[in-house]
């Protein structure tokens, strides 16, 4: 587990430290971002409902985590 | 410590990092105020969620959230081994959002309390925009300690602590579909069993065959889960999403989590959207419905949450967005009203309630919930 978390850890390193020395460009320019812009493509529509439901299965479900937020007690006891 | 130790140099080179092409911005001001009801397996929970952020200034983000679930429960758990009761869980979180160039830097802190656990969390993370953006990487640490209580024991106190480190790229990969890949890991250290439940084991002297004495659980848990979603623009408005999340533990939980949804804008500001959710898990090592005999194990468990089980959730929900051009200080508002249906199958969990049965024949346990949350959104 703590080999593969700093595995994880050190490629995005590398992906990062190649960001300030490469001439990547973005492929997807700002103008052509209008898709993405619109609101129904946000990852996350809705923050207060995405927090519930989250503590709705965390209560029930041996899983946990792996969603892209950092949290904290569940309190469910 | 380790661990800690190269997330917080990771932190310090992504925080040191030149800016990329475009500017990076705030969380967008907005109000919500929600109520939710879960319904299911003789337990019900309900209560109000209040989310509130605003901008303060050039480079600030405030946010803070309110939340309370008022619990009524004559679950199976209870009305086997305990008697049905209610109580209140209050949480509230604060948290500031910093802008600096293209980087995000986050800090919050979340307090719960129930009358016999109290839950503290400290949070941080840091987001950096790369390559004009098109990717966002997010790395994060949550330190969090709770306290536990019995209701029947006022002398009983014990702690846990937990570690949460997480790593998150969000991806532009077309004009028309971005995808993120997340990774968390979490550990536990302290008292980690439900001071409440009981395990089971055969009695051949007992009327019904079987007995029960406390849980208990190991003191340590290490867990793992990464993610993938994305989400796809189709040709009309619509947006098309799906993920799957593995996860696996140091208890022996292995599980995968499996959704795809729909969201369809239809006319006078009304949006349709459905969910398809599927969960499957494998039991904690120390997981049995009925042990041989008392102290079986050095560790016995029987929460049906460390069973093997599956759940399937399907939602049907629609959002009316009632201001969309402006009203005083509110940008846009809307109405939303989502409801999930959702069926638990243990494989391996039975339902005690059956009289009659030999111990370990009896039917095993199902049921389904209701979940509604009605929430209305402000912009401003």
């Amino acid at each position: 587990m703590k080999k593969t978390l700093i595995r994880t850890a050190a490629a995005c390193a590398v992906l990062v430290a190649t960001a300030g020395c490469s001439s990547i460009e973005p492929w997807v320019k700002p103008y052509e971002r209008d898709h993405l812009a619109d609101p129904i493509m946000a990852l996350d529509m809705h923050p207060v409902a995405t927090a519930y439901e989250m503590h709705v299965w965390d209560a029930r479900e041996g899983a946990r985590g792996g969603t892209g937020g950092a949290g904290g007690g569940c309190g469910c006891n | 410590m380790m661990i800690a130790r190269h997330l917080a140099r990771l932190l310090v080179v992504l925080a040191l990092l030149p800016g990329a092409v475009l500017a990076t911005v705030l969380p967008e001001d907005r109000a919500d105020v929600l109520y939710h009801r879960y319904e299911g397996g003789g337990v019900t929970i309900d209560g109000p969620s209040v989310l509130l952020r605003k901008q303060v200034g050039k480079s600030f983000s405030l946010s803070a959230n309110y939340y309370l679930d008022m619990v009524s429960s004559a679950s199976i758990d209870v009305v086997t081994t305990a008697s049905p009761y209610t109580e209140e869980r209050k949480q509230g979180s604060l948290g500031v959002t910093y802008l600096y160039g293209n980087t995000l830097l986050n800090a919050g802190y979340t307090r719960s309390d129930e009358s016999d656990y109290a839950a503290n969390s400290l949070n941080f993370s840091v987001s950096q925009d790369l390559f004009g953006q098109m990717t966002t990487v997010t790395l994060g640490y949550a330190l969090g300690w709770d306290e536990v209580g019995k209701s029947n024991d006022s002398e009983f106190r014990r702690e846990v602590d937990r570690q949460q480190y997480s790593l998150s790229v969000t991806q532009i990969v077309t004009r028309s579909l971005i995808m993120s890949f997340a990774f968390d890991a979490i550990t536990d250290e302290g008292f980690l069993n439900n001071p409440y439940r009981s395990v089971r084991f055969l009695a051949a002297d007992q009327p019904a065959g079987y007995q029960f004495e406390p849980e208990v659980y190991p003191n340590t848990r290490t867990s793992g889960a990464g993610s993938i979603t994305a989400r796809y623009r189709l040709p009309w408005r619509a947006a098309l999403h799906g993920s799957y999340r593995y996860f696996s533990d140091t208890w022996g939980i292995e599980s995968h989590t499996g959704e795809i949804g729909y969201v369809h804008p239809w006319k006078h500001g009304i949006t349709f959207s459905t969910r398809y959710r599927y969960y499957t898990q494998e039991q904690a090592d120390f997981y049995a419905d009925l042990f041989p005999r008392s102290g079986a194990q050095n560790f016995m468990g029987r929460d049906k949450e460390l069973s093997t089980f599956e759940s399937a959730t399907i939602r049907a929900g629609v959002s009316w967005e009632f201001v969309s051009d402006g009203w005083s200080v509110v940008e846009k508002g809307s109405l939303n009203l989502f409801w999930d249906r959702i069926r638990f199958d243990y494989e391996n969990f039975r339902d005690l309630r059956v009289t009659g049965a030999a111990p370990g024949e009896e039917p095993l346990y199902g049921f389904d919930a209701d979940v509604v949350q009605l929430f209305v959104s402000f912009w401003f």
